[in-house]
């Protein structure tokens, strides 16, 4: 199955308020998806519709080639969840809450207990196991919420938002435990994040949704190119109004200012900065140290965000 | 579907028996006054006495109220519920699951309370052989708590579907059957003298039999129709939007 969701047009409306406003989507199988976005831009409501508990106003939705809106059953079967909330019984143990969606997912007995002990001892979280979860950390609650989503070895695992509200260290022992999970179980994940760190990080490939409506899908690298070039930081002596017009004449730069007494040059897509810099020199500028950096994805986020709000 | 429901009232049970400990030890109290203080005070009269029916309607209603208002409310408030409905249990099994668990309990307290009173008055009155309980007073004690504890656990299940707040559901359950306890106790009082002495004289030349058979009808009745409304009323869509 080479794309183990597919969307096209999907619409879902709450009245007059459209969530989700027409998103055509392909996942690949085996990879992990970031569906990025603020708060409120419809990406819990897409996992929603993508696990059937919600159905379409209009278009359609396929996960594990199943349609959501006639085979939600099935495609729940296949599927595991962390939604935006843990869902852990927090009267329960660990070991009960697992073994709770052990028997859900009709898991035979040993293979319940083996692929608890394996998964809580892989998290830190075996010897807590009989405590109730109610009085662990938000961090082993998250922990423990991901292993009860990949319990039954689902083929696709939807994350709403699996590191909010965690501190970063926990954050970042929660990423790496995801990253390992998927390249240990051979998982695809689906997750939404708000974190572009994270997405940065973890994601093969990325879609960004404001208001419901899709901005942007690709490898983060490619959404840094389309929000942008590269951008060069000169420090030195010598820089001038003159100069900074100088150099937005030229072709490769898009921008230029001073900027607490240092040179910002924004440069095109794959513009090199030596021309830039002989450029400089010849100009009389005493360079001491020049460094470049890409759009962080952040900030191709921001600037896709922007120009869709100035639309 | 058999085993699924079976999965739900494993986990309805086991959340019981982690639950606090007034939850745990709420229904000793009233296995302790239907089985052990009334038999004891009535002694062997407690065998065949049809005001017994009435009894065995009582506990279902205390216990099934409390638990089963928690049923959809308490899963929503501790943000369980979207987690439950995006397993691969249908809408039945986890229905089903809930209703019996909580039915299932409140029944089989009745049913302890109903074999502790049997063996407490025996064991008070003993005369040579044990008593039993008279055929319409023992079977339809059984009928009569089966029936009651699920219908209270439809009305209350179709409150919790909908109620935002455990303590919300908690209350229009309460609410519910105190009115179903005390409204008639309160229009009888309003009834002139007469009525009632002619009430209870025809109540106390009634067939026990027949008026068992009665009451068991029409608790199947309702069960049956408050049944088929929580049915329809159960849908996972709109479970999430609320």
């Amino acid at each position: 199955m080479p794309n183990i969701i597919h969307t096209a047009g999907l619409v879902r409306c709450f009245g007059t308020v459209c969530a989700v406003d027409d998103i055509s989507l392909d996942v690949p199988t085996g990879i992990i998806f970031g569906l990025l976005g603020p708060n409120g831009s419809g990406k819990t409501t897409i996992i929603r519709l993508l696990l059937g508990l919600l159905e379409p106003t209009s278009g359609t939705a396929e996960v594990l080639g199943l349609d959501t809106r006639s085979q939600a059953d099935k495609i729940r079967e296949q599927t595991g969840a962390l939604l935006e909330h843990s869902g852990l019984y927090e009267r329960l143990s660990a070991e009960d809450n697992l073994e709770f969606y052990g028997r859900v997912w009709r898991m035979p007995a040993p293979e319940r207990a083996s692929r608890a002990r394996e998964l809580l001892t892989h998290l830190g979280l075996w010897e807590r196991r009989k405590e109730p979860t109610g009085k662990w950390s938000r961090g082993m609650k998250q922990k423990l919420a991901m292993a009860r989503a990949i319990f039954h070895r689902p083929p696709l695992v939807l994350l709403d938002e699996p590191t909010a509200g965690l501190d970063p260290v926990a954050a970042a022992a929660l990423r790496n435990d995801l990253d390992d999970m998927v390249a240990r179980e051979g998982i695809t994940v689906f997750l939404t994040t708000h974190n572009l760190a994270e997405a940065e990080r973890h994601c093969s490939r990325v879609a960004v949704i404001r208001q419901g409506k899709l901005l942007a899908l690709g490898h983060p690298d490619e959404l840094r190119a389309q929000a942008g070039g590269s951008q060069v930081e000169v420090i030195g002596r010598g820089f001038n109004e003159d100069l900074v017009v100088q150099l937005s004449r030229r072709p490769e730069v898009t921008g230029a200012r001073i900027q607490n007494g240092r040179l910002i040059v924004d440069l095109k897509d794959n513009a090199e900065a030596a021309p830039l810099v002989a450029a400089l020199v010849c100009a009389g500028v005493r360079v001491e140290e020049v460094r470049k950096s890409t759009v962080s994805l952040e900030e191709a986020f921001l600037a896709l965000v922007e120009e869709d709000h100035g639309h | 579907m058999v085993t699924d429901t079976w999965t739900v009232i494993w986990k309805e049970m086991k959340l019981l028996l982690e639950g606090n400990n007034k939850a745990r030890f709420f229904p000793l109290i009233f296995l302790l006054i239907f089985g052990v203080v009334l038999p004891l005070q009535t002694g062997l009269p407690w065998l065949d006495l049809p005001l017994g029916l009435a009894f065995w309607v009582v506990i279902p209603l205390a216990l099934v109220a409390s638990w089963v208002a928690d049923s959809f409310a308490g899963e929503r408030e501790r943000h369980t519920l979207e987690t439950l409905l995006a397993s691969r249990l249908s809408d039945q099994s986890i229905l089903f699951g809930k209703l019996i668990a909580g039915a299932g309990h409140a029944w089989g307290m009745a049913l302890l309370a109903m074999v502790l009173g049997l063996v407490t008055v025996n064991l008070a009155s003993w005369q040579g052989a044990v008593r039993l309980y008279t055929p319409a007073v023992g079977l339809g004690g059984v009928g009569v708590s089966f029936l009651t504890a699920t219908l209270v656990a439809n009305a209350g299940v179709l409150v919790s579907l909908r109620a935002p707040t455990v303590r919300q559901a908690q209350q229009i359950v309460g609410i519910g059957v105190m009115i179903v306890v005390w409204l008639p106790v309160l229009l009888l009082s309003f009834l002139p003298v007469q009525w009632r002495l002619a009430m209870a004289s025809s109540l106390g030349s009634a067939d026990l039999t027949q008026s068992a058979l009665v009451t068991a009808a029409l608790l199947f009745l309702l069960d049956v129709t408050l049944l088929a409304v929580v049915m329809r009323r159960f849908q996972r869509t709109r479970l999430i939007l609320d």
